[in-house]
């Protein structure tokens, strides 16, 4: 019989181990998965996780994917951290992309070198203000953030609907509900030639350092980490729950805005029906598969990234339905929770004949 | 004008059937004190279950059945994970969803574009005789007149019966309900998976008689504005399908608003539901002593004998 013993400490190793345990696992169920759809197993795993990263392109494109996973998971981990439930990320990225698209398509003359940046800005900005409601409301009223900042998402992906149906339809587009293309000065440059891949990554490798950083030794981390970890002692030390709030979410709104604005000013270059296949509900899984960690974030989004050109991959070559990407990123999650039973319990196998000795 | 306003009630009731039961189904949980946040992904999975075996058997029954068995195996996957393993209940509900988006698109992705009858009406005989209301109470799906069924007897069980006094006491104090010899983890299993069924139930009503065709991710939020509906009712099932019917209306008038010559964009009427959702949970989030003598107090903290 298999009896869980509650640890005297939470194991640090445990910590780091789970995520690979949760690989592991994902990655067999994945194969059984794959037998069970009449695909060769390990044809399947090769076509989804090796074929796809094995050329130049194929890894620049996985940053290009990863680089909008990898900026809103460095900004739900400082929510989560803080036990704040910010899980409305796809609605801030959203209105992130049409605050900075928006700016594009008011000034669709303009050949500013001050463009994309303002852009960039725009979009934090908008994206802040996205993840401000559920704050002001969860502050003010005590309404609870996962649900307001969910509904916000219904409501913000609407928005985007509106304008693209309506003001902001490209007037030469052939009623097609898209945008004008931006300009030259408003997209994203390429650093890598004869690739996608865009100023964003340098972008979210500096933000991995900084969130680092903020996180670790500034004093704002600080009370983040002890209000997650602690309410009655950050309350006892004085720290300011409402300011914590406040931080974390618009340090979250803002990130989710800035990877909104980078996916239109980047790969995508115009505002379309369909920004994002799902950025901000995968990073959730992202930060807890990085540790709610930037840098354990930074190579879950890689890995995460991966799953998403795996899928596309897996449907051109295998014929498979693109929708086994999303059952593979729940199915990583389920493991990793699972996984991290061990960091703060640990297993003990007792004989029936010992499991009432050793209680107590 | 009854001829006008009764497809209109009766369409109502249609879009609320779904959410009566998935926010039925949660009181339940929530009151053996687990917060599941994966009913928009049961909802699918039930949904796309419930469309499948119904396309290949042609069997409303079976079709049923095997949606509240979806919903209820997914939910299995959230109590093996809550209660065995002691995974944080938010993080799993998040994970339940995507996964159950996931899986259902996997599933149903030879089902796009199939149609299914649709489910046979029942009338109660002689009432359905009566003019105007009787084809507009009691004439119906077998499952609309489950979901009053469902209200009525969560209301019992929880308030009148000794199994609901167990399941209150559990999702109040798990600790004392484990000391006096009672086992925390099965009777939080126990309504798990019936909230799961519930769910699927709610996510069958969708797929076979709301649309009635399969698309990916056909619940829209409804899981999600279920959820909500818990805190709305404060936790009470006959709160919770008033809200359900009040939701609905909302969601049918927005439909309708344009054939009345309101002239607003779709897109502002189709946010309707969920800012009404934002406005009710900042109206009842508002008086938060309330709240805090209605919510059960072990509400989302995971069970171990021995901390």
């Amino acid at each position: 019989m298999i009896r869980l013993e509650l640890r005297g400490q939470v194991s640090e190793r445990m910590v780091y181990c789970s995520p690979f345990f949760a690989v592991i696992m994902t990655l067999l169920s994945g194969m059984l998965i794959f037998s069970f759809l009449g695909v060769n197993p390990t044809q399947a795993i090769i076509t989804f996780f090796v074929e796809p990263i094995s050329s130049i392109d194929g890894i620049a494109e996985l940053c290009v994917k990863a680089t909008p996973l990898v900026l809103i998971a460095i900004g739900l981990s400082f929510c989560f951290k803080a036990n704040i439930w910010n899980i409305g990320a796809e609605g801030q990225l959203t209105i992130g992309a049409l605050a900075g698209g928006g700016l594009c398509l008011l000034f669709f003359n303009s050949s500013s070198q001050f463009l994309m940046p303002g852009m960039l800005i725009f979009g934090i900005l908008g994206g802040m203000a996205w993840a401000g409601i559920p704050a002001f409301l969860k502050i003010r009223f005590g309404t609870n953030e996962i649900l307001t900042s969910l509904m916000l998402t219904y409501i913000g992906l609407l928005i985007l609907s509106y304008l693209i149906h309506g003001p902001w339809k490209d007037p030469e587009g052939q009623n097609f509900p898209e945008s004008r293309l931006f300009q030259d000065a408003a997209l994203l440059p390429i650093i890598l030639d004869e690739t996608r891949l865009h100023l964003g990554w340098i972008i979210t490798l500096i933000c991995v350092p900084v969130a680092w950083m903020l996180m670790t030794y500034h004093l704002i981390g600080f009370q983040i980490r002890v209000m997650g970890m602690a309410p009655m002692a950050s309350n006892f030390a004085g720290f300011r729950g409402k300011n914590i709030i406040w931080i974390s979410f618009l340090i979250s709104g803002g990130l989710a805005g800035l990877a909104g604005t980078i996916e239109v000013a980047g790969p995508i270059g115009q505002i379309i029906p369909v920004i994002s296949p799902g950025y901000g509900f995968t990073a959730i899984i992202v930060a807890f598969l990085g540790r709610l960690h930037p840098i354990g974030c930074l190579l879950s989004g890689l890995l995460m990234a991966l799953t998403y050109l795996g899928g596309d991959n897996a449907q051109i070559e295998l014929n498979l339905p693109n929708a086994v990407t999303g059952v593979f990123q729940g199915m990583l999650l389920f493991f990793l929770l699972a996984s991290d039973v061990l960091v703060r319990y640990r297993i003990r196998i007792v004989s029936f004949k010992n499991k009432h000795r050793n209680i107590g | 004008m009854s001829e006008l306003v009764v497809p209109v009630l009766l369409t109502i009731i249609t879009a609320s059937t779904p959410l009566v039961f998935a926010a039925a189904g949660e009181v339940v949980v929530e009151k053996s004190g687990v917060l599941n946040l994966g009913v928009e992904g049961m909802m699918i999975v039930g949904a796309v279950v419930a469309f499948a075996v119904g396309v290949k058997t042609e069997s409303a029954t079976l079709a049923i059945l095997s949606g509240a068995t979806g919903g209820m195996l997914t939910a299995f996957i959230f109590g093996f994970l809550t209660l065995r393993l002691l995974a944080n209940q938010v993080a799993t509900g998040l994970a339940l969803t995507i996964f159950g988006l996931g899986l259902s698109a996997l599933i149903g992705h030879g089902f796009v574009g199939k149609t299914f009858s649709g489910l046979p009406k029942i009338g109660i005989p002689l009432l359905e005789q009566i003019p105007v209301l009787g084809s507009l109470l009691f004439v119906h799906d077998i499952l609309v007149f489950l979901s009053v069924i469902a209200v009525f007897l969560i209301t019992y069980v929880l308030n009148k019966t000794r199994l609901g006094l167990i399941i209150r006491a559990v999702g109040e104090n798990h600790h004392a309900a484990h000391s006096i010899g009672y086992s925390v983890v099965w009777v939080r299993m126990g309504c798990i998976l019936f909230g799961g069924s519930m769910a699927g139930l709610g996510g069958a009503y969708l797929s076979l008689a709301y649309t009635p065709l399969w698309v990916e991710g056909m619940t829209a939020g409804r899981g999600w504005i279920a959820l909500a509906l818990v805190v709305f009712a404060s936790w009470r099932a006959w709160r919770a399908f008033f809200g359900a019917y009040l939701f609905g209306g909302i969601t049918i008038i927005q439909l309708h608003a344009q054939g009345f010559g309101v002239d607003i964009a779709s897109q502002f009427l189709s946010m309707l539901p969920y800012l009404a959702t934002i406005v009710v949970l900042v109206l009842i989030s508002n008086n938060s002593s309330r709240m805090m003598l209605n919510a059960p107090a072990d509400l989302g903290k995971s069970f171990h004998a021995s901390d």
